[in-house]
């Protein structure tokens, strides 16, 4: 039994169904831990009161929506130098989930900006690139969408996360130059003024949950995606008829 | 080697000065783009010389990309792209080349026309010479990345509309520097910091973007 | 198997489209002075198995040779001595005759010989069209401007796909004629087809392709 075992998409099917229920209630467990440390262990905020608590959900999702990008951009470029067809099934699974992360970052960012800056909107840097990152994943999926052929767009898709994984660096810092021009360091997200261990362990916590969630959900829609392009196959005209 | 991007440059130079219609509708676009602003936000010049270099940013980059989607489509449409994917020279340069063309056909005449609608926005000489630099070193870029959304989305349904959507976010550098850089000019801080930067991306551009445009071209094909 | 010997050849060869397998376990080898017939109904794979051929394609399984290298590895040696003509003719409609062989040419990083592609077109039956942009010609007209780029070319392997399409009855004639002298000056040769050609002392392969069993070949 080698790594090659695994990356075949039999036995990858089975090992994702056993291990699903683990990440699951790892996730929910680790949600509830988080939400309740979030919520009533982690003392108010002085400056901010209690609108800060929106960070607990903000801050994570912003690291996964970006994380979930840059493991795209290595399985896609796995998929393009091996030849292996479950990478490109792994990209196709945590693009959506990508996508929904990066709009709750944009979107919590909104409800945190409201009573920190009167304001639901500012053209931040790290607003402003999480809002070009939604576009790309945006485009990633409307391509894959606009490719009927699956073997073309699992390429296509992979080249398109990669120039944009090499172009989101230099977004990011072409709009925080830009930013820094056109406003001054009026507004700064990174100022976090002693923040409590609590406040941290609680970010921390809500963190792995977001990551264990998104391994979870990507684990079952890749399981969707393999049965769909592997109906042919004996094996899965088993399950399949096992299952009705 | 670069006898090949030269006959790919002369044939798509020859076919474009065949067909002058299409070349013109960009470069009208532009003009109109540029021409509906002060129409929307009122001619007080003051406010047109804040918002130009961005306007005509905007307005230059929609216009060559109106022009991308037919990249590779025509010849793709007609069987000779397959010809030309199949010569012995590497795709890297055909990509170049096609490139290249597209560049000195559709966005050389866009810096023809930029100072005449710098004047229309009342922007001063100096902030328009700087224009057209930035101009020269940003529409490049385009270009570059187009021709990989132009490979990406060959002979897809709707293909021109998606390949907007994926190109212009990866665009967004160069909109920020081409229009900071004479916004800077204007504001007095200088220009040059934004041109070394947008010369950077063009750079990197140019190194990174033709192979990523021919890897999608031959996935395309297949 | 040495590597100057001029040959073909497929190893364990499958493809699949979408999620239809076309065919898989293909071999056969095709040497000098031979022409492989590619048959079979429409959409059982023949164009497919060209386009793998070209190396535009990657197999799902297998390989291309070409004197006994893989074609992906070799891809700029081997395509110097292939040449393809597919459905869509590669013809330019804003170019005349002329003008598009010279594009040709000058795409395959060959230098162009004006009077060798002139003639080549007289004897095509072109020479009232030469400064007619190609917009003008029936479509007739245009598959031989085709033939004379890949007549031009001078590769040793041609791969074609339904090259008689669209031809009258002296064309057919005529491309039966350049086949022929193809091979015999040691060219090989690829082609689909649903007419029947009359190659009289030519060596013939046939290859069926399609979900039955294929047969070998070798």
């Amino acid at each position: 039994m080698n790594l090659y075992t695994f990356a075949s998409p039999v036995t990858f099917y089975h090992l994702a169904g056993k291990l699903i229920p683990w990440f699951t209630w790892s996730a929910i467990l680790l949600t509830v831990v988080g939400l309740y440390l979030s919520f009533f262990v982690a003392p108010t905020d002085f400056q901010q009161s209690e609108a800060y608590r929106i960070i607990f959900i903000h801050v994570p999702a912003a690291w996964m929506s970006m994380f979930i990008y840059l493991v795209m951009a290595f399985w896609g470029a796995i998929g393009l130098a091996f030849n292996t067809r479950l990478s490109f099934m792994m990209a196709r699974a945590l693009a959506p989930t990508g996508a929904i992360f990066t709009f709750i970052a944009l979107w919590t960012g909104a409800w945190w900006g409201k009573p920190m800056w009167g304001a639901w909107w500012v053209w931040d840097a790290r607003l402003t690139s999480e809002l070009i990152l939604l576009f790309l994943y945006v485009g990633i999926i409307a391509l894959w969408a606009a490719i009927d052929d699956i073997k073309r767009g699992d390429r296509a898709g992979a080249l398109l996360t990669l120039i944009g994984a090499i172009n989101i660096p230099i977004i990011y810092f072409s709009v925080k130059w830009w930013n820094t021009l056109h406003q001054g360091a009026s507004i700064s997200l990174t100022k976090a003024p002693s923040m409590a261990k609590i406040m941290l362990i609680g970010m921390l916590v809500m963190a792995i949950a977001a990551w264990f969630y998104t391994i979870a959900v990507a684990l079952v829609r890749v399981r969707g995606i393999i049965l769909e392009r592997e109906r042919q196959s004996e094996w899965v005209k088993e399950i399949l008829e096992r299952e009705t | 080697m670069h006898r090949f991007i030269l006959a790919v440059l002369r044939r798509d130079l020859t076919l474009a000065a065949r067909r002058r219609g299409d070349w013109l509708i960009a470069q009208f676009f532009f003009v109109m783009v540029a021409s509906l602003f002060p129409l929307g936000v009122g001619p007080e010049p003051e406010m047109l010389a804040r918002i130009g270099p961005g306007v005509l940013w905007v307005a230059a980059t929609l216009a060559s990309l109106l022009s991308l989607s037919r990249l590779f489509a025509d010849d793709h449409h007609d069987g000779s792209l397959e010809h030309m994917v199949l010569s012995p020279e590497p795709t890297v340069l055909l990509v170049l080349g096609k490139s290249l063309a597209h560049w000195l056909i559709y966005c050389i005449p866009l810096l023809i026309i930029a100072p005449v609608l710098g004047i229309q926005f009342n922007l001063p000489w100096d902030a328009i010479l700087v224009l057209e630099i930035s101009l020269l070193l940003g529409t490049p870029i385009l270009s570059l990345l187009g021709g990989v959304g132009a490979a990406l989305t060959l002979g897809l349904r709707g293909g021109g509309v998606l390949l907007t959507l994926l190109i212009l976010p990866l665009y967004v550098p160069a909109l920020i520097f081409g229009a900071g850089a004479v916004d800077g000019v204007m504001a007095g801080t200088g220009a040059q910091a934004h041109l070394s930067l947008l010369g950077a991306f063009m750079v990197l551009s140019l190194m990174i973007a033709p192979w990523i445009a021919a890897a999608a071209l031959r996935v395309s094909l297949e | 198997m040495t590597s100057d010997t001029l040959l073909l050849s497929v190893h364990n060869l499958a493809c699949a489209r979408g999620e239809r397998t076309l065919f898989k376990a293909m071999n056969f080898s095709v040497g000098a002075g031979e022409l492989l017939l590619v048959q079979g109904g429409n959409g059982q794979g023949k164009t497919s198995l060209l386009r793998l051929l070209t190396g535009l394609a990657r197999p799902e399984e297998g390989e291309v040779r070409w004197r006994g290298q893989p074609i992906q590895k070799n891809r700029e040696a081997f395509h110097a001595e292939m040449i393809y003509l597919g459905h869509a003719n590669g013809v330019k409609d804003d170019l005349n005759p002329v003008e598009n062989l010279r594009f040709a040419e000058g795409l395959q990083g060959r230098a162009f010989e004006e009077e060798r592609a002139v003639a080549i077109l007289r004897r095509l039956g072109l020479s009232r069209c030469l400064d007619l942009p190609c917009r003008v010609l029936s479509f007739g007209q245009r598959r031989r401007v085709a033939l004379s780029a890949l007549l031009l070319a001078d590769a040793g392997l041609w791969i074609l796909d339904e090259p008689l399409t669209g031809l009258d009855v002296h064309a057919v004639a005529l491309m039966e004629g350049l086949i022929r002298d193809h091979l015999a000056a040691g060219g090989l040769c690829v082609a689909t087809t649903h007419q029947a050609l009359n190659l009289e002392g030519v060596k013939v392969q046939r290859l069926l392709v399609g979900n039955v069993a294929i047969p070998e070949l070798v």
